[in-house]
């Protein structure tokens, strides 16, 4: 079956290679920024590019238990990657932001108590932070049963991260939106699951 | 009777395109290896305007009705059909009727204006435009003494702009002035950039622009000027009261809610471009202050 040839494959796949993979568009548009290649206004295009690979993977990463559940896929041994990719471009995303877009320290800090949107995202990341320090096998073990407990702050990670994207976007635009219906459906498949359990 | 403003900048002094590209590359470069500009703040505004690339102007547009991707209207805007083009002028005129476009160009004096033009987004361009000032085809349709504001529209064809397809704001584009702002020797209609014929992504035909004001309110490919007595409706002002009101005076001083309107980012700096302080009325406070005598900006947004 399908299904289980792509499980067969995904386990000789080293975790590695999906480091290797999901990080190079993030030196490519660095590359292209560098090089003209980004357009007229590069600075927003590559903080805008890596905000919006940081919202797929955290997509990708919440789809891995529904592609389990449902399709019987098993690709949760890259969740943990996928997670700590998602941190690293909303970390290179906040950087960008930070050191080439507003660049004056006074107006950072201005920006993220006073913007709705920047306080909103700039929450997301500081979510983050506990999940990527524990996003190893040393916590897992010592965490135990309260690690999957804390790593589903991942789920109001993604809302707000949505959020974020709709809020900052002029006039009444489609593309945040989907990215916002994606996660709650996501988000909704694990409910129907537990309360399903519950009943059981 | 154009010619009423001259920038202090001659014709003489844009340098040529070709010449400007060259040094821009330079420029790119050097900043690449972080020899200068890099995250040192804001840096005194330049006086000496320095236009943009024609590459810069034509490529990084706001025009919803191709796309809100700001490379949309540059892959987009050819759909439009340009030929022929005519412009209803209305309301309180003496001469209300179609002004076909061959018709308003035989009659107006097209001028350079270097202009500063910054968007509400925070950033900006120099632009040497060609037009002629609104005062003078205004004047030709006869304004009459009960007119207190003008009202412009943009075209609006579903089969020609796929942006439209979506509800991004209220189509078509509107936008107003108020009778003395429209009058000023600063506005024009843009019927060309770097003396070539403006391109559709950037308004094409005729376009309108205001330099003190924020860039949304320079409304493109005009199709409509309707002379009334009541303030107009504006797009902006329409999809968000809020953050966009009817005067959007370029204001350093008065923050669009969700961002500071204090500095901006010139277009073509590269990856490490520095961000400048804004000026207030974008720097034309000598020439237009004196028309919001007595007003509260912060009320009168």
């Amino acid at each position: 079956m399908l299904v289980d040839r792509i499980n067969a494959l995904a386990r000789r796949v080293p975790v590695w290679s999906v480091w290797l993979v999901l990080l190079a568009p993030a030196v490519w548009t660095f590359w292209l920024g560098l090089t003209g290649g980004l357009g007229a206004e590069p600075i927003k295009a590559l903080e805008r590019e890596l905000g919006e690979v940081a919202l797929q993977l955290l997509v990708l990463g919440l789809c891995i238990t529904p592609l389990r559940r449902f399709l019987g896929l098993n690709l949760i041994r890259f969740r943990r990657a996928i997670g700590l990719l998602a941190f690293t471009y909303v970390g290179l995303h906040l950087l960008v932001w930070l050191v080439l877009d507003v660049q004056i320290p006074a107006q950072i800090w201005a920006d993220i108590v006073k913007r709705p949107y920047v306080t909103v995202g700039f929450t997301a990341f500081l979510l983050m932070i506990p999940l990527a320090l524990t996003s190893n096998d040393w916590s897992l073990r010592r965490l135990g049963p309260r690690w999957r407990q804390l790593h589903k702050l991942t789920y109001g990670v993604a809302v707000l991260g949505a959020v974020h994207f709709i809020w900052l976007s002029k006039g009444f635009q489609i593309e945040p939106l989907i990215y916002l219906a994606m996660i709650l459906g996501l988000l909704a498949l694990r409910w129907r699951a537990s309360r399903r359990v519950q009943r059981a | 009777m154009a010619n009423r403003w001259t920038n202090t900048l001659t014709e003489r002094d844009v340098t040529p395109e070709g010449v400007y590209l060259n040094r821009r590359q330079m420029i790119a470069g050097a900043a690449g290896l972080g020899l200068i500009g890099g995250a040192g703040g804001a840096q005194a505004q330049d006086d000496a305007l320095e236009p943009n690339s024609w590459e810069d102007i034509t490529s990084y547009n706001n025009y919803y009705e191709f796309g809100t991707d700001k490379g949309d209207p540059a892959r987009y805007a050819d759909a439009l059909t340009i030929e022929p083009w005519s412009v209803r002028i209305d309301g309180l005129v003496d001469k209300p009727g179609d002004y076909a476009f061959d018709e308003i160009m035989a009659k107006m004096t097209v001028e350079e204006r270097l202009y500063r033009f910054r968007c509400v987004e925070a950033w900006s361009m120099v632009v040497p435009w060609n037009g002629f000032e609104l005062a003078d085809l205004l004047e030709m349709a006869g304004v009459q003494s009960g007119a207190k504001y003008v009202a412009f529209e943009t075209v609006l064809r579903p089969d020609e702009m796929r942006g439209v397809a979506y509800p991004v704001l209220d189509w078509p584009y509107v936008e107003g002035l108020r009778l003395d702002e429209a009058m000023h020797p600063l506005t024009i209609m843009a019927t060309g950039i770097y003396g070539r014929d403006i391109p559709n992504q950037n308004g094409a035909p005729l376009r309108l622009i205001v330099p003190w004001k924020y860039g949304f309110k320079s409304i493109k490919s005009v199709v409509r000027i309707t002379l009334t007595d009541v303030e107009p409706p504006t797009s902006w002002n329409k999809a968000n009261a809020r953050e966009y009101g009817f005067y959007s005076n370029v204001n350093p001083e008065v923050d669009h809610p969700r961002w500071s309107q204090a500095t901006e980012r010139r277009i073509g700096g590269g990856l490490f471009s520095p961000r400048i302080p804004t000026q207030m009325f974008n720097g034309y406070g000598d020439e237009v202050a004196g028309l919001y005598e007595g007003m509260d900006l912060t009320q009168k947004f």
